[in-house]
This record gives structure tokens, C-alpha cells and sequence, in this order.
């Protein structure tokens, strides 16, 4: 559409400065220009589509490799995860259910708090508290989960024990608790996003019948976001089963295989980063174990991300 | 209505006014938790490193001995791994981000994109590890370096510059667009003369809030194969001689800050610990510093701008 006009301009002008053939041929070269930037540009955006391949081709390489040697079935059944022992058995069962402890733990902690937080928010604090505490709160999600751990291991656990004299150093509950707060954050902005979104129309509604704020927050504003707030949920657990270093840090490594909460035990993420401190040769049976348990998160993460598609198709309500 | 409903409705306000109160007790209370824990975390690191930040401390590399072991080292490796991931995500994001915004057709190959970028956001970081530990340390030969990890942070923190360019893009009315075409101007001159500018200050919060993210990355550096006890430094990237250039840091060994802590967190003894304490304020300081730029820039910079 924008070169239309250089043909018009030549016949007007016919002694320029130019010749047509001449204005032609710098037509043509502009265009070209135009098609290699439009390609650059695709190129470029293609190289998220080149991660996702390059993580699946490797996650899928390595653990085809390790299930040459370790089948499939006692992979998902076996209930012992000794990968270096004499004789090794490989077993997800006590890292799935380190993973799903500590992250129950922290959705204990950041479902109630982020919802809370939003409502809060979103339909009862005035605008200069809101502008005030938002970047407050991005300020804890940007913390290094490191730090986190740290803390954990250093502060939480300690006062836990203060509380329960008995319970060990290392332990899914004081890891849980802090990466529940280190979430909070991704589910308290998404969720007010979501309960922003809903127009102010069904709120005066809801007023001129004479509800208050409370009542209009959780009978009106609450439902009409309620995709929205179910997909922050789901961020939140998706961010809690690929958590690392605060779990790494302060759940113990030691695979166990309980969901009692005040024990020690490892996730799925904290094997990956056992291993990788050590020193495992490439190609190993261990080094391409890391690869499976990367697998099998990455599978966890991907079905909620699905779950979260369909969750937001299926309670999408639209005005 | 009767007289006698009055008290009734006066209770049933009362009862309503009571419960409003409540929860916006509780919420206060929720942000409370929330902000409190942020200002305990600091308290705490700033109150047991206190007497390890020394300048010695960021001029000295970590050792056996706690009390003379410093930072040296890891803060020159964070800087370093910075270096190159902002050189890598940054032209690749906004590019990509221009492409979905201004170039892209409505075809099946932008939705895969599109899917792909939102996909990409939700995986976990440690899986980026493992993604750079199968291409880049063995199969591209980059080892160990500080490119390895540079790339892997720079793929990691992509979806978040990309988001940040869209919406950025997105935010300017067609108007500028239209005035621009209705000149003559070609698609890459209405993108490089007005798109790019005026959404500069969106896409600069968007690199900021992915860099402070990568600057505390920890698992997938982890994952590649960072060595935690480091004491030397890469080679300089700026020499005496010409071409004033080398890239021979770029395949360095290297160490980053929450590696370092990391290490130190996971030694029983106390004065290590100390250490660990000290590391982690002067890194939550780095990743508050650049949020707060993010945020002055979103609320100074962006407000200033009238269509």
C-alpha cells in the first residue's frame, strides 16, 4: 500500500531529479529491504519456537537413553530413588511426592493470602494505598529465590522449631511455607488483574441494590473474574512444582518418600541440582536420570498449563 | 415498611458494617505478612552480613578461610553473564515483539508462535538448565563458560521482553501509524522513525524487571555446570592492544553472586553463613536497584507521554 504513489509522482514530474527507470529500480531495492527486515524479524521470532523444540529434543534424547536402562514401569512405581548406590534404583515416587508436599504447603500459604491481597486490592483500598503496596509486592516476587532459601533455612525454620521442638533442621514445612510467600505475589497481581477487569457497571448494580463492598467483592466481582483467578492459581502451582533453590536449600536432599510435611525430603527440581553439583560424566546413567526428572516436570507443568487453556475457556465469562 | 423492621435493619447494617471491617482487617493484615516478611528478610541479612561487607569483601575471592573470603570473582561473573544475556535477549525479544505486533499475518505459524512465547513463560527455569546443559555444553562445545550460561539466561528472561514489547507496542494508537503511512512512509520506517521510540520506555522496564530476574537466577546456572569455588577472574574484555577486544572471557569458567551464596548457605559453619548473609543483601540490593529504575521509569517516564 505505501508504494502506490511513486508511479503517480513520476508521471507528474517527468524532467526530476530522477528517471522513472531510476525511481523503479530504487522501488524495487526498497522492497527487497523491506522483505529482508520482514524475514530478520520472523527469524527472530522463531527462536522461541527453536527453545521449545531444543527443550523437548533434549529432555526427550536423554530420557530415551535412560529408559534404555531403566524401564518405564519401575521408573513410575518403584518407591526408591537411589541413584547412587552400589546397585541404584530409580524411582520418581519419593521426588513426586517431595514436589507435591512442599507445593501443597505453599499454595496453603499463597491461595488464601493472594486472594486476600487482590480482593483487598482491587474493591476496598483507595487508590493511593493501591499504587503504594503494588510495586511493594513485585519487589517480593523479584527477590532470588536464593535468598528465599536463605531465609528459610536461617529464619522460618528456626522459629518452626521454637514451636515444635523435635522437628529437623531441614524440612518440607518451613521450605513450603516461604515459597507459598514467594508466590504470592504472582497470584495476588494476576487476580486482581482479573477482578479489575470486571466493568464497573455490575458493581454499581450490585450497590444501588443495596449490597456492601464485602458482598459485592465475593457474590459479583468474585464469580464474573473467576477465570481469571483460577488461571493465577494455576500460575501459582506451576511456579511451586518448578521451584528449586528455596526447596534445595532448606527441604534436605535426601529423596524420602512421605507427604508428611515436618520431615525432610527432595523434589524433583532439588535432584537436578544435586546432581548437576556434582560431578556426574556426560552420559552417565545419572546425567541422563536429570534429563528424566526434567521430563517429568516439565510434563506436570505442561498438563497444568493445559488445565489452565481449559479452565480459561470454560469459566470465561464475557460482557 | 413497618416500624418495627427498623431495629431489624439497623441490625442486619450493623452486622454487615461489622464483617467489611473484618476483612479489610484481614487485608491489611495479608499485605502485612507480605511486606513484613520482605522487611524481616532484608533486616536479617543486612543485620548478620553486616560486618562482612567490607570493601575487602568485593575485592577479595572466596577461600577457605570465611573471614577472608569475598565476592570478587562472583559479582565480576554476574557482570560478565549480565553482559551477555542482555545481548541476546534484548535484539531478539524486541525484534520478535515488533514481528508479533506490526509484521505478523494472522496465520497458523504467529499462533504457534504466540502459544509457544506464553507456553515458554511457565517453564520452569531449571528446565532452561538442562536445556543449555544438552546444547549449548555439549552439543554446540560451548563448556562451561560464561557464553553457556549468558544464553541460557538470555532464552529465559526472552518471554519476559517480548510481553513487555507487545504491550508497549500495543499502547500506541493506530492514528501515529496511519499519519505515518499516509506520508509514504514503508512498514520498517513507521516501526524504526515511531513504534520503537515511543514504546522505548515500556520495552526498557520490560529488560529491567528480566534482567533483575536473571541476575538471581540460581538453579539453571547450577545445572550447566557452574563451578561454586572460583578464584580467578575470566580475561578482560577490553585489552591494551589492538583491536582494544577480546573474547576470550566469553569461554571462561566463572562464578555468579547466588552461586556464591548459595555455596555459602550450604556450609554448616557460622561464619560462613555470615558470608552467606552478606552475599544475599548486596544481591537483593542489585535486584532492588533495577526494579526500582523499572518502577521510576514506568511512573515518570511513560506518564509524560500525551497522545
Amino acid at each position: 500500500m505505501q508504494e502506490t504513489n511513486s508511479g503517480g509522482a513520476a508521471a507528474l514530474v517527468p524532467h526530476g531529479p530522477l528517471s522513472v527507470s531510476d525511481r523503479l529500480a530504487k522501488k524495487a531495492l526498497r522492497h527487497f529491504k523491506e522483505r529482508l527486515i520482514e524475514l530478520l524479524l520472523l527469524g527472530a521470532a522463531f527462536v522461541s519456537v527453536l527453545t521449545t523444540v531444543g527443550i523437548i529434543w533434549v529432555l526427550v534424547s536423554e530420557s530415551v537413553n535412560f529408559f534404555g536402562t531403566v524401564s518405564i514401569w519401575s521408573f513410575l512405581t518403584d518407591t526408591m530413588w537411589t541413584p547412587l548406590f552400589a546397585e541404584p534404583r530409580y524411582g520418581i515416587l519419593p521426588l513426586l511426592a517431595g514436589t507435591l508436599t512442599t507445593s501443597a504447603v505453599a499454595l496453603i500459604v499463597a491461595i488464601p493470602l493472594g486472594t486476600t491481597i487482590a480482593i483487598y486490592l482491587s474493591e476496598f483500598a483507595r487508590p493511593t494505598v493501591r499504587e503504594l503496596v503494588k510495586p511493594f509486592l513485585e519487589l517480593l516476587g523479584g527477590i532470588p529465590t536464593i535468598v528465599y532459601g536463605y531465609f528459610a533455612l536461617m529464619v522460618v525454620i528456626p522459629m518452626l522449631q521454637l514451636l515444635m521442638p523435635e522437628l529437623s533442621g531441614f524440612n518440607m514445612l518451613g521450605a513450603g511455607i516461604v515459597m507459598g510467600i514467594a508466590i504470592i505475589p504472582y497470584v495476588s497481581s494476576l487476580a486482581e488483574d482479573a477482578m479489575r477487569a470486571v466493568p464497573m457497571s455490575m458493581r454499581e448494580g450490585s450497590y444501588a441494590m443495596g449490597a456492601t463492598r464485602l458482598q459485592t467483592a465475593f457474590r459479583v466481582v468474585f464469580p464474573a473474574a473467576l477465570s481469571g483467578i483460577l488461571s493465577a492459581y494455576i500460575l501459582g502451582i506451576s511456579r511451586a512444582v518448578g521451584e528449586t533453590m528455596i526447596v534445595a536449600v532448606a527441604a534436605g536432599m535426601q529423596p524420602n518418600f512421605t507427604v508428611n510435611p515436618l520431615e525432610p525430603a527432595q523434589t524433583i527440581s532439588a535432584y537436578i541440582v544435586q546432581v548437576a553439583l556434582g560431578d556426574l560424566p556426560h552420559g552417565s546413567i545419572g546425567y541422563q536420570s536429570i534429563f528424566a526428572a526434567g521430563l517429568s516436570l516439565m510434563l506436570m507443568t505442561l498438563a497444568l498449563n493445559l488445565v489452565g487453556h481449559v479452565v480459561r475457556r470454560r469459566y470465561r465469562e464475557a460482557y | 415498611m413497618k416500624a418495627e423492621d427498623i431495629p431489624l435493619i439497623r441490625k442486619i447494617i450493623r452486622r454487615n458494617k461489622r464483617l467489611e471491617l473484618l476483612f479489610a482487617v484481614a487485608g491489611l493484615v495479608a499485605l502485612l505478612i507480605g511486606v513484613l516478611t520482605f522487611v524481616a528478610l532484608f533486616a536479617q541479612m543486612a543485620f548478620a552480613g553486616w560486618e562482612r561487607i567490607t570493601p575487602e569483601f568485593f575485592t577479595n575471592f572466596p577461600s577457605r578461610r570465611a573471614a577472608q573470603a569475598g565476592i570478587l570473582s562472583a559479582w565480576v561473573g554476574s557482570l560478565l553473564v549480565m553482559l551477555v544475556t542482555a545481548v541476546s535477549a534484548v535484539p531478539l525479544g524486541v525484534a520478535s515483539g515488533i514481528y508479533l505486533e506490526e509484521y505478523a499475518p494472522k496465520n497458523l505459524l504467529t499462533d504457534i508462535i504466540e502459544i509457544n512465547v506464553t507456553n515458554l513463560a511457565g517453564v520452569p527455569s531449571i528446565v532452561y538448565g538442562l536445556l543449555a546443559l544438552g546444547v549449548f555444553v555439549y552439543t554446540f562445545g560451548f563448556g562451561q563458560s560464561i557464553l553457556s550460561a549468558g544464553l541460557t539466561l538470555g532464552l529465559l528472561i526472552l518471554p519476559v521482553v517480548i510481553v513487555a514489547t507487545r504491550e508497549s507496542i500495543r499502547s500506541i494508537p493506530l492514528h501515529i501509524r496511519e499519519a505515518a503511512y499516509g506520508l509514504g512512509a514503508t512498514r520498517w520506517q513507521v516501526t524504526r522513525d515511531h513504534i520503537v521510540p515511543y514504546s522505548l520506555p515500556g520495552i526498557m522496564t520490560g529488560v529491567i524487571i528480566g534482567m533483575s530476574r536473571a541476575i538471581g537466577e540460581t538453579a539453571p546456572i547450577i545445572t550447566i555446570g557452574a563451578l561454586t569455588f572460583i578464584a580467578f577472574l575470566p580475561e578482560s574484555p577490553v585489552g591494551p592492544e589492538f583491536p582494544w577486544v577480546n573474547f576470550e572471557w566469553l569461554t571462561s569458567g566463572f562464578t555468579v553472586m547466588p552461586i556464591q551464596m548459595f555455596n555459602w548457605t550450604s556450609r554448616p559453619e557460622e561464619a560462613f553463613q555470615q558470608n552467606a548473609a552478606a552475599a544475599g543483601f548486596i544481591l537483593v540490593l542489585m535486584t532492588l536497584a533495577m526494579n526500582a529504575v523499572s518502577i521510576w521509569i514506568r511512573y515518570h517516564v511513560r506518564k509524560d507521554i500525551k497522545w
